[in-house]
């Protein structure tokens, strides 16, 4: 109860029962740890124990008469007074606080409105909960930011009122590139199950979505240029597919929540899905002079592989609306192009006998041509640099081989280029316990740099590739380990205490349990709504 | 048509197909859809099949009893689950494909040769055998209801759909019986509270592994959701919260009922001495109170040993357990009991310096296990007890049953339990909370239990096993995906017979039923890279 005045107070209680530490177990996390807390933390947050009841049933959000007026934060607003409206909170409304009812969150949008989420868009706004409350940003997507933290600073009071201190806010994010993989080819995602994360992404500020679409496993991206690929490539053509009208509604979800939707289409290695679809296209490994009937990377010396590339890629360009491409490029194995006697010849003629890494740098420095030319910019993984490739200036580089990463990040932004990280926030890797605070402590900037090279870091992105996870527990395990991430590249480098963190990460646990998804306990704990609890 | 054994040809079949693809894939092969159709697990006893197929007239399938049968509620319960499932495992297809001239597989006649039974036992006889033939329909027969329950669930799995979307069913001879009389699966509803719809959902789990013991790990240090009639403080002031993470009464009766029904004991773990912190926010002297230096110190400890009014309690408090859950068994719990908070207490050292025991502070353990063991079996409880009251030195009475936990060298732990002449229980090598990346049910699946140092008569003391998924990371949100289906390798491990240890003949058989559980409704995670023929929807 003594915690409910203030979360600031609050949060040095729940300091101190944690301190103790004479149960002999670990202390529970119980039910309201951190009311009224903001996950990830805004940068700057100025909070008074005065309180103000919000009117959660009735409550609207109202353009300034100056305002902008955009239909994503039309579409937001929608969103967001529904997701008040059912909080949780019971909102008995009485007039305890009669003259400081808010029923009305007033927006204030200075800048043009932006269709699409890009690398460039500002995120940033200024929010006040106070006799004048007021939402104010330079972009639609600062908008939709500040929507998500005011809806997070709504909690229920001892007598049964929804309820926000008086709080002013100055927000922005640390790093443009927020991310999450998730990969679709080791096992199928619904499109349901895609759209739930995504709505868990908007929850913690995550603005980009890295679709790693396919692999060698399964194609399950339906081309209508090249259908075959997903007939032939994926797991089931009858509905383990995702159609164009998926594809695009996957894209309009993301797109009215600020999220970023960049596909991955991994070449020349992790390509098997794609040849069963494709004659032609794959290298054919040799045993003795003989094709051995495998078959290897992209055949890197025929030109009908470019033509597919670039036929495929202008397909992709039209569809998915971002301007960044992944490109894969991680782990191609030479040895299959090293036993077919064609590529040996090829590369006899083009002088470069035995050099397999200059080999990948032809294939890849096409396939960046022919990438820019269509009109995307594209990120890559880190052995395309690591192989020595050269690749284009403007070329995004993510470090995902977590053995010294920081020596990897010092690297290639030596080498100037811009650097997303993975490396330390592979969520598919288990260990028993709180994981997340591994998460959380990895500082991306600690690697020896200057200045500039460090601001060549453009964000990072948490990781769950698709071995061992499908609908049935793809969400559990997402979340809330990838919220530590999603704190780590919003908040400031200095909101870095696990020990602080971990009763605002309850809390927020508890809050998207109680929005739908199935998020999983961080410790013994409970929350006030535990998941298929039905009482 | 084909007369070959069906399980030959089909562990060939992968096996081929595995190879074809293994010479160049440089990624894990993936599980494609249908594995190992038709396909049992626990694998039986004796499961001999031929190619030759029956097509099942799913929506108009019939369970009758034979003539001379007896009849039991339980059985007919069970028809109409069993037919739900064969109903429902017809996917979307279930309306086309009526083929009209082939002979149909049109029901299932059950023979039930004993008497009818309410609640199953650690006795229990669950042996079937179960006959499909060119007759229009399939036979079963058991000594016992419990016998055809999982005879039922083992035809229930025979049925598969074929790529024209017809349910068919293998001719097959089937003659089953379990390996170990108890199989159990712990859940802990004190580290976070498991609603009661999440542990139905994980009792079907357990049917559909033959599993059948829910050992109910209830209350603990962190919370107390027991309702209790004769202490309503324990929960009221134990629990989470004392309006919604409760166990009433009535939840209590449910989960027994619905176990029952699905031949599954429930037994209750009451831990004591240790792990009673939440025991005390209720019943207050409960606890050991602990002194630094002279004064109390604001903390507690296990329960006071030394006082009458403990053993009055745990007596009211277990009589009242005994009459909800209806199982001859109880689980005392007895685990990880620390000495310091005792030793801080003078009243306790004035005690035992009374009664002579100064400074053993595992004899005064013992005069309390020994008491609760007394009071247990006098309100007629038999009892399970984890495996450091027998490290302790404590004695105890010669039917406990001693579930052993530590994994270090739990061989070893197993060779001297039974050679003490005590029943064993063994779980250390299945602790599901401990995760790790990639497949670890390959290494439960392994474990073999009767690998420890004894003579033949010590192996038969060795009664079964519990996979454990401690509570401490699980809750409604997570624990039904984390469960299953690594909890089925254990399932296997400890009905099938010992000789059944292959996981590569394994693993098409463990996609297979790790999707018939997700098409039954249970979120079963999935093994490795592939795909079910029926996928989960949420």
């Amino acid at each position: 109860m003594g915690c409910r005045d203030f979360f600031a107070v609050c949060l040095l209680l729940v300091g101190a029962v944690h301190a103790t530490g004479k149960l002999g177990y670990p202390a529970p996390l119980l039910g309201e740890t951190s009311p009224g807390s903001v996950w990830p933390q805004p940068h700057t947050v100025t909070a008074s124990p005065q309180l103000y009841t919000i009117d959660i049933q009735a409550f609207r959000f109202e353009y300034l008469q100056t305002s902008q007026r955009c239909h994503v934060a039309d579409e937001a607003f929608k969103r967001y007074q529904l997701l008040i409206s059912r909080s949780g909170i019971k909102a008995k409304f009485h007039d305890k606080y009669s003259t400081s009812v808010i029923s009305v969150l007033p927006v204030m949008i200075t800048g043009p409105c932006e269709d699409m989420p890009s690398l460039d868009m500002k995120e940033g706004y200024i929010l006040d909960v106070g006799s004048n409350p007021l939402l104010n940003a330079s972009s639609v997507w600062g908008v939709l930011r500040g929507l998500e933290t005011f809806s997070q600073m709504i909690w229920e009071d001892p007598s049964g009122q929804a309820v926000a201190n008086k709080t002013h806010i100055i927000d922005e994010p640390r790093y443009a590139h927020r991310g999450l993989l998730l990969d679709t080819a080791r096992h199928f995602l619904p499109v349901n199950v895609i759209l739930e994360n995504l709505e868990a992404m908007a929850y913690n500020k995550f603005n980009v979505f890295h679709w790693h679409i396919v692999d060698a496993q399964s194609f399950p991206y339906v081309s209508t240029v090249y259908p075959n690929l997903h007939l032939k490539g994926s797991y089931s053509s009858l509905n383990l597919v995702y159609t164009p009208e998926m594809i695009a509604q996957v894209i309009e979800f993301a797109r009215l929540r600020g999220i970023r939707v960049v596909p991955e289409f991994d070449t020349p290695g992790h390509t098997y899905s794609w040849g069963l679809g494709q004659p032609g296209l794959l290298t054919t490994c040799y045993t003795g002079g003989k094709p051995n009937g495998d078959v290897g990377p992209i055949n890197p010396t025929v030109n009908s592989s470019y033509t597919f590339i670039k036929n495929l890629f202008t397909e992709v360009r039209g569809q998915f609306k971002d301007k960044y491409i992944h490109l894969g490029g991680d782990e191609v194995p030479f040895d299959c192009w090293k036993s077919n006697p064609n590529i040996t010849t090829w590369m006899a003629a083009h002088n470069m006998s035995g050099d397999y890494a200059k080999l990948e740098q032809v294939y890849i420095q096409q396939v960046i041509d022919i990438t820019g030319a269509i009109g995307f910019s594209y990120i890559v993984w880190q052995e395309v640099i690591d192989n020595g490739v050269k690749a284009k200036d403007d070329t995004v580089v993510e470090v995902w081989i977590n053995n010294h990463p920081e020596v990897e990040m010092a690297k290639v932004t030596a080498l100037g280029y811009r650097t997303i990280l993975a490396a330390p926030w592979y969520l598919e890797e288990l260990t028993v316990g709180e994981d997340w605070k591994k998460y959380y402590s990895y500082e991306p900037t600690n690697f020896n740099g200057t200045a500039q090279q460090k601001a060549l870091v453009i964000g990072g992105e948490a990781c769950l590739w698709g071995e061992y996870v499908d609908a049935t527990n793809i969400s559990p395990r997402l979340w809330p380990r990838a919220s530590a991430v999603a704190e780590r590249l919003w908040s400031p480098e200095t909101v870095n205490d696990v020990d602080a963190a971990t009763p605002r990460l309850h809390q927020h646990r508890c809050r998207m349990v109680q929005r739908g998804i199935p998020a999983e306990p961080l410790h013994p704990s409970y929350c006030v709504f535990d998941w298929m609890n039905r009482k | 048509m084909l007369r070959q054994l069906f399980f030959v040809i089909s562990i060939a079949v992968v096996a081929l197909a595995n190879s074809q693809r293994k010479l160049s894939l440089d990624f894990p092969t993936p599980l494609l859809g249908n594995t190992s159709p038709g396909s049992v697990w626990p694998q039986p006893e004796s499961h001999v099949s031929t190619a030759e197929t029956f097509p099942v007239a799913v929506e108009s399938f019939m369970f009758t009893y034979a003539s001379k049968s007896n009849k039991c509620d339980l059985v007919y319960e069970a028809f109409k689950r069993y037919g739900a499932i064969i109903i429902n495992s017809a996917g979307d297809q279930k309306l086309r494909f009526r083929p009209l001239t082939t002979p149909m597989l049109t029901g299932l006649e059950v023979n039930l040769m004993a008497p009818c039974e309410d609640y199953p036992s650690l006795d229990m006889d669950e042996s079937y055998a179960l006959d499909i033939n060119s007759m229009a329909v399939a036979t079963l027969t058991a000594k016992s209801v419990w016998g055809i329950l999982r005879g039922m669930e083992s035809f229930s799995q025979l049925l598969w759909e074929s790529d024209s979307g017809q349910i068919v069913a293998n001719k097959t001879n089937i003659i089953d019986k379990p390996r170990y009389a108890h199989r159990g699966i712990l859940l802990d509803t004190s580290r976070h509270y498991q609603p009661v719809n999440v542990i139905l959902e994980n009792i079907d789990g357990m049917a559909y592994n033959k599993i059948n013991v829910f050992h109910w790990h209830i209350v603990d240090d962190q919370s107390f959701p027991y309702v209790s009639s004769v202490y309503p403080d324990l929960s009221a002031k134990g629990a989470y919260n004392p309006i919604t993470h409760i166990y009433t009464i009535e939840d209590v009766a449910e989960v027994i009922e619905y176990a029952r029904l699905r031949g599954i004991r429930v037994v209750p773990e009451f831990d004591t001495p240790g792990h009673s912190t939440s025991m005390g926010k209720g019943q207050p002297g409960l606890l050991t109170e602990c002194y630094t230096g002279s004064s109390p110190n604001g903390n507690y400890g296990p329960i006071n040993p030394t006082v009458n009014t403990t053993y009055t309690f745990i007596q009211n408090l277990f009589t009242e357990v005994k009459s909800s859950f209806k199982d001859a068994y109880i689980h005392l719990g007895g685990d990880e009991v620390s000495f310091s908070c005792w030793q801080s207490n003078p009243a306790i050292n004035n005690w035992m310096k009374s009664h002579n025991m100064t400074g053993d502070y595992k004899k005064l353990e013992q005069v309390y296990i020994q008491q609760v063991l007394d009071i247990s079996a006098a309100i007629g409880y038999s009892y399970i007890v984890w495996q450091e009251v027998v490290d302790n030195g404590v004695k105890v009475k010669a039917d406990t049953v001693v579930e052993v936990w530590i994994n270090n060298h739990p061989d070893n732990e197993l060779a001297k339990v039974t050679a003490l002449g005590y029943r064993a229980l063994l779980a250390a090598p299945w602790y599901l909370d401990y995760i790790s990346t990639g497949e670890d049910w390959k290494r439960y699946y392994s474990y073999e239990p009767s690998n420890f140092n004894g003579t033949a008569e010590q192996k038969k003391l060795l009664i079964g096993g519990e996979a454990c998924l401690w509570g401490e990371y699980v809750d409604g949100s997570n624990v039904t995906p984390r469960l299953w289906p690594r909890a089925s390798a254990v399932a296997e491990r400890l009905w099938s017979p010992e000789t059944v240890n292959d996981v590569d003949a394994a693993t098409p058989r463990l996609h297979q039923h790790r999707c018939r559980m997700v098409q039954r409704g249970i979120p079963a995670e999935p093994l490795h890279p592939g795909y079910c023929k029926h996928e989960w929807r949420n």
